[in-house]
């Protein structure tokens, strides 16, 4: 025997072992539909469950996103500042969050359709309730207890499949919103153990970003620097300025000078490296993000 | 004839169309015994298929009980074969 008939034949059991416990075949109506509306009532909290862990999982999304958003920034910033070792250490904390980020999209699709699934489950469920209840009514008023027996049997077996199958779906749909909660609680402390480095949700400064912050601080320091080296620089001289401009750059009185003119673009000596950064970076901007982050939490 | 996917809902299924859903849970019935986790996947994916193609789905307020019950989609094969049991998988 197949698989299919095998599987119906333990449904009719079930049902045929409720029948036998009634002898009255009309109280086992009465009965039968008190258990249909506490199914109900279980499948719409079912239901109300798992999207209570979607929306959980949601936020906790969210916050990954977030995260691995800060991380690039921090980066790019890293990068922009020459520091190749910071940017690689953000880069590979971002791409531990996005896995999880990863996995958590996945499972959301999964409880996603779970709730859907059992949405319309209820609605059906609601319905062979309704259907049942009238039923029952029309075999109460019409048939003696006797005759009664046939038609209750046949009500009774639609509507216990129906049952079992919602039964089921809550279970299963119970089970999946436990695995969810199990993942969402690891998740939730592997961001507290700063591995992802959680500064999105607390005010403690992650290290990433104090480096990156004391290199904003020492840049500003230069910068300031530089536009009085500037300053001075424009005091300078003009016949000096002309003759760099010239076409005598192989005279070495002159070389100094030359140097000077083109430092922007040049593999740069300290001074030269802030004067070149306002082009390319936004150094300007380090200073004033530092509060947004403490905003953000 | 009526079947119940588990989890989708009950479908009214045209007699002719027997000999190809039992060719299938044949598939499926081997695959179980032989603990074949592709062939399962292959034989449950086919045969819900089937009946989705073939059968029309019966208004949410019959309560007509099935002639056959096929697993749900994502079942695995111990699922299937706890279900086969008679204290398995149906609560209540």
């Amino acid at each position: 025997m197949g698989v299919m008939k095998r599987v119906q034949l333990v449904f009719k059991a079930k049902a045929n072992k409720a029948l036998d416990k009634m002898e009255d075949p009309r109280e086992t109506l009465d009965y039968s539909y008190q258990r249909q509306l506490e199914l109900l009532t279980k499948v719409r909290r079912g239901v109300a469950d798992v999207a209570t862990s979607r929306k959980r999982v949601e936020l906790q999304m969210n916050q990954l996103q977030q995260q691995a958003n800060k991380l690039e920034d921090q980066a790019r910033k890293a990068l922009g500042m020459g520091r190749e070792d910071l940017a690689r250490a953000a880069l590979e904390r971002k791409a531990s969050a996005q896995a999880q980020l990863n996995d958590l999209q996945a499972q959301y699709a999964q409880l996603q359709a779970e709730e859907e699934k059992l949405t319309v489950a209820s609605q059906r469920l609601q319905s062979k309730v309704d259907a049942f209840r009238t039923r029952k009514e029309t075999i109460k008023a019409t048939y003696t207890a006797a005759e009664a027996q046939t038609r209750i049997n046949e009500a009774f077996s639609g509507i216990s499949e129906e049952m079992g199958d919602v039964g089921m779906a809550i279970q299963r749909a119970e089970d999946k919103t436990a695995q969810m909660q199990a993942r969402a609680g690891a998740i939730d402390e592997l961001m507290a153990s700063g591995a992802l480095d959680d500064a999105v949700g607390g005010s403690r400064r992650d290290d990433i970003q104090s480096e990156l912050d004391m290199m904003s601080a020492s840049s500003d320091v230069e910068r300031e620097l530089s536009r009085l080296k500037g300053e001075i620089t424009a005091s300078a001289p003009k016949q000096l300025e002309g003759g760099a401009n010239g076409s005598n750059q192989g005279q070495p009185q002159n070389a100094q000078n030359a140097q000077e003119q083109s430092a922007p673009y040049a593999p740069p000596p300290p001074q030269a490296q802030t004067q070149a950064q306002p082009a390319g970076v936004p150094v300007s901007d380090l200073p004033a993000a530092e509060p947004q982050d403490g905003e953000e939490s | 004839m009526i079947v119940r996917i588990l989890g989708e809902g009950q479908f009214r299924v045209d007699d002719a169309a027997t000999a190809e859903l039992n060719r299938l849970d044949s598939e499926l019935e081997r695959a179980v015994e032989h603990n074949d986790e592709a062939a399962f996947t292959a034989a449950l994916g086919g045969l819900l298929a089937q009946v989705r193609a073939l059968g029309a789905p019966l208004p949410p307020d019959t309560l007509e009980p099935s002639d056959l019950i096929l697993p749900h989609q994502d079942s695995s094969m111990d699922e299937v074969r706890k279900l086969l049991t008679e204290e398995g998988l149906i609560p209540g």
